[in-house]
């Protein structure tokens, strides 16, 4: 391209200055040097327009309808508004590809995944968007179907995009991590990909999203991120080597040790003894990972795993920020049939939502609108002492079901019992 | 004309991750032990079969073109079997089942630019959104925004000095698409939406734009003759939640869409219950191409927590202990009346108690 055809961006050249990596010599790499007149051209308007809102310290995208055929989401159509002045971005959608789970590649794949993308697109990708998607960044509207059928064939697919069930993100979990509880990978792959019809074609209230982390340090942010968490824990003993807790105190020593983890304990369940080994009282154990994150050496999580879910994480938008709440404290993971019923909690929590939701309004929002309880009554769920931080304040509420409700807990607990004695 | 033929896809939905796996890692999958951090940027687990792996992890710039990751892949294969991942912050990781090659890795990866970092007690890489390069509704620009404060920041992420690991994110709007973060930078507005009342009627779906306003301030109405929206300003929290289903709402505003500043969100359950971010510094100018200001209150909010957090304490942990008061005094920061929540659910953010620090 000749030089007076470039767009001068004296903004963005300041952001090649610095030692982290330039973003803005990347895409200047893509003008200069692509053996593509299309994709420098591509670039070389990108750069002018986002110069442009440099200066002007504004956007000009606007967003349209774009998909490909059979599908009714997975791309954010993105439209210039100032085209006229940068035709060859002038079309610039994003496609949201779903990421193998526990993001893994080889190069080879990431190779063809990028001869495609510059074949069609614009040749800029992110691994991955804030959802988890792999996000290839700008194409036309022509070519994003010639794009997606192309790395369709080698076994990648759209994710979400709009009211829909959304791409899953899970952690490296049991690939690499001694702290996972749970086959993350399984739960993310049999979630997401039972409700595929949901995730192409938009037609639910709003998003929904799968998050999995494989312990509760919850590396995927699923409590707070995602309408629908599965977080690995377990409930017996954490497995202590005491010789190794030993060689810990002994190089840290008693005060480091009393400071930095038998303080931090949130239950206070831990006891330093005299002839320096650990004590800890499990049935208080509240599975925080904070004595296994320093001590990863003597301290394993126990052995009879399984996961917590916890439903109805969202961001501000519309009635401000929610946490998950707890549904159900703890499931077994082991069989076919476990994982078939957590495959169903989530399909009769899609269902209810799908049928009570308000437009726009999330899991949680509607769960907050409804109740608690309203929703556990409408998935069939039993309710549970976890899934509170305290039983209710409040005196105004109406509870002329007392006696059937209190012989349901009993029943329930002797149902438990018998069940447990087999 | 012929009717083209139209390619059915294939719903596969989400790949399996085991055919890209390191072989080390599907071999020994469930099955870790342990896992110790050598130096910044590189782990090592180690197997219950014995086997171990080195992790080496590499800040990029996020935003990738063809050439760079084909330059990440070539090192991939040169030192670590071809496999990669990338973690949550968009940071790359290579697997290596040869401890021998991770010194040169690192080599490769310095010498081609990355910056190797970013494990343990780091400040790690800043969780980011779209910006001005693609999205539709930004205030500002996430990738320049990080590029900015990452150049400032990289020796943070380049050691392992801060009591406990800090993840600083940045969002265009407030919406707020990058999250929770112990630091988090974001969009904040600061006057109504000016609307172009010529395009409503025909840009926008008027009931659902005035279901979407979190406070009831939009109402239907006529200006010269034809139908639009109008916005109790007195109401208006100047969220933009307007913005996105109804573009002549324009919200954003070279002067007076700002900036600011949030701490102490936490989605970790160790030590205490996930957290959410509570505001701290606003009124900071969106100054491209580096954003000065923002980036000076995020070090020395830094350098307050590196020089008074105690071991292991996160952000929010360290406030919990100090106190909000102490916090004011330490960062010198204004406290100010739009500090105090008047939200639903603000109550109990007050102090119903007779602790107090002073």
């Amino acid at each position: 391209m000749s030089d007076e055809k470039k767009h001068a961006t004296p903004m963005l050249d300041e952001l090649e200055k610095g030692p982290w990596p330039s973003f803005v010599s990347g895409i200047k790499n893509l003008r200069d040097g692509h053996p593509s007149g299309r994709v420098n051209g591509m670039a070389n308007d990108l750069l002018g327009q986002l110069e442009h809102s440099y200066e002007t310290r504004k956007g000009y995208w606007k967003g349209g309808t774009v998909s490909v055929y059979g599908y009714g989401g997975g791309i954010i159509p993105r439209f210039s508004e100032v085209g006229q002045q940068f035709p060859e971005s002038k079309e610039f959608h994003t496609l949201r590809v779903q990421p193998p789970a526990g993001h893994h590649y080889s190069t080879d794949i990431l190779r063809q995944l990028a001869d495609s993308w510059e074949k069609w697109g614009s040749g800029l990708v992110t691994f991955h968007g804030q959802t988890g998607n792999i996000m290839f960044i700008g194409a036309t509207t022509e070519n994003t179907q010639k794009f997606f059928d192309e790395i369709n064939d080698y076994g990648f697919d759209l994710g979400g995009a709009g009211p829909c069930v959304r791409t899953s993100q899970s952690c490296v979990g049991s690939a690499r991590c001694e702290q996972s509880c749970a086959n993350e990978h399984k739960i993310h792959r049999m979630l997401v990909n039972n409700f595929t019809d949901d995730v192409h074609r938009p037609a639910l209230p709003y998003k929904f999203k799968f998050k999995i982390s494989g312990c509760p340090n919850d590396c995927m942010n699923a409590i707070e991120r995602s309408d629908f968490a599965v977080i690995g824990t377990w409930r017996d003993e954490i497995v202590i080597e005491q010789d190794q807790w030993k060689k810990y105190v002994d190089k840290k020593g008693r005060q480091h040790v009393i400071d930095n983890i038998i303080t931090r304990c949130p239950t206070k369940c831990m006891s330093l003894k005299n002839d320096d080994t650990l004590d800890i009282d499990d049935r208080n154990c509240v599975k925080c990972m904070h004595c296994l994150n320093v001590v990863p050496s003597a301290l394993s999580p126990g052995e009879d795993r399984g996961v917590s879910v916890l439903i109805g994480g969202k961001r501000t938008l519309k009635i401000g920020d929610l946490m998950g709440t707890v549904i159900v404290p703890f499931m077994k993971l082991d069989t076919e049939a476990d994982y078939e019923r957590l495959v169903e909690l989530a399909e009769s929590s899609i269902d209810f939502w799908a049928e009570n939701g308000l437009e726009h309004e999330r899991c949680g929002e509607m769960i907050e609108r409804i109740g608690l309880v309203n929703f556990l009554d409408g998935i069939g769920v039993e309710v549970d002492p976890n899934m509170i931080d305290h039983p209710r304040e409040s005196s105004y509420v109406r509870m002329d079901g007392w006696d059937e409700e209190a012989i349901k807990w009993f029943e329930q607990k002797r149902d438990q019992s018998l069940a447990a004695a087999g | 004309m012929a009717k083209r033929e139209m390619r059915k896809a294939i719903e596969t939905g989400c790949p399996d991750g085991f055919q890209y796996m390191h072989p080390l890692m599907v071999k020994n999958f469930g099955q870790w032990k342990t896992h110790d951090h050598p130096r910044p940027g590189v782990l090592r687990h180690i197997a219950k079969s014995g086997d171990a792996i080195w992790t080496v992890r590499a800040g990029t710039q996020r935003i990738l073109d063809v050439f760079t990751l084909r330059q990440l892949c070539d090192i991939g294969d040169r030192y670590a079997d071809g496999r990669v991942r990338f973690t949550i912050r968009s940071n790359i990781e290579y697997m290596l089942a040869d401890e021998e090659k991770v010194a040169p890795l690192i080599k490769a990866l310095e010498a081609a630019g990355f910056v190797v970092g970013g494990t343990g007690n780091s400040v790690a890489m800043i969780s980011h959104t779209q910006g001005w390069l693609h999205c539709d509704i930004p205030g500002t620009d996430a990738s320049g925004v990080v590029k900015a404060m990452m150049d400032e920041l990289i020796d943070e992420f380049k050691s392992c000095n801060m009591p406990n690991r800090v993840h600083i994110t940045t969002s265009c709007c407030q919406i707020n698409c990058g999250g929770q973060g112990d630091i988090a930078i974001n969009v904040q507005h600061t006057k109504p939406p000016r609307i172009n009342h010529d395009l409503v009627a025909n840009m926008c779906e008027r009931p659902s734009v005035v279901a979407r306003c979190p406070v009831a301030a939009i109402r239907p109405a006529q200006v010269n003759g034809k139908p639009t929206l109008e916005v109790d300003e007195k109401k208006c929290i100047c969220c933009g939640a307007c913005y996105p289903p109804c573009p002549p709402m324009q919200i954003n505003d070279p002067e007076h869409t700002k900036l600011a500043i949030w701490v102490g969100g936490n989605h970790s359950n160790a030590r205490s219950k996930p957290s959410f971010q509570k505001l701290v510094a606003s009124g900071i100018p969106n100054n491209p191409p580096r954003w000065p200001e923002a980036t000076a209150i995020v070090k020395r909010i830094l350098r307050c927590y590196k020089e008074d957090g105690r071991d292991w304490e996160r952000v929010n942990d360290w406030i919990d202990r100090i106190g909000w008061p102490r916090f004011f005094e330490l960062t010198g920061l204004p406290f100010t009346k739009y500090h105090i929540d008047n939200w639903r659910g603000a109550r109990k953010s007050l102090n119903a108690s007779t602790y107090v620090r002073i």
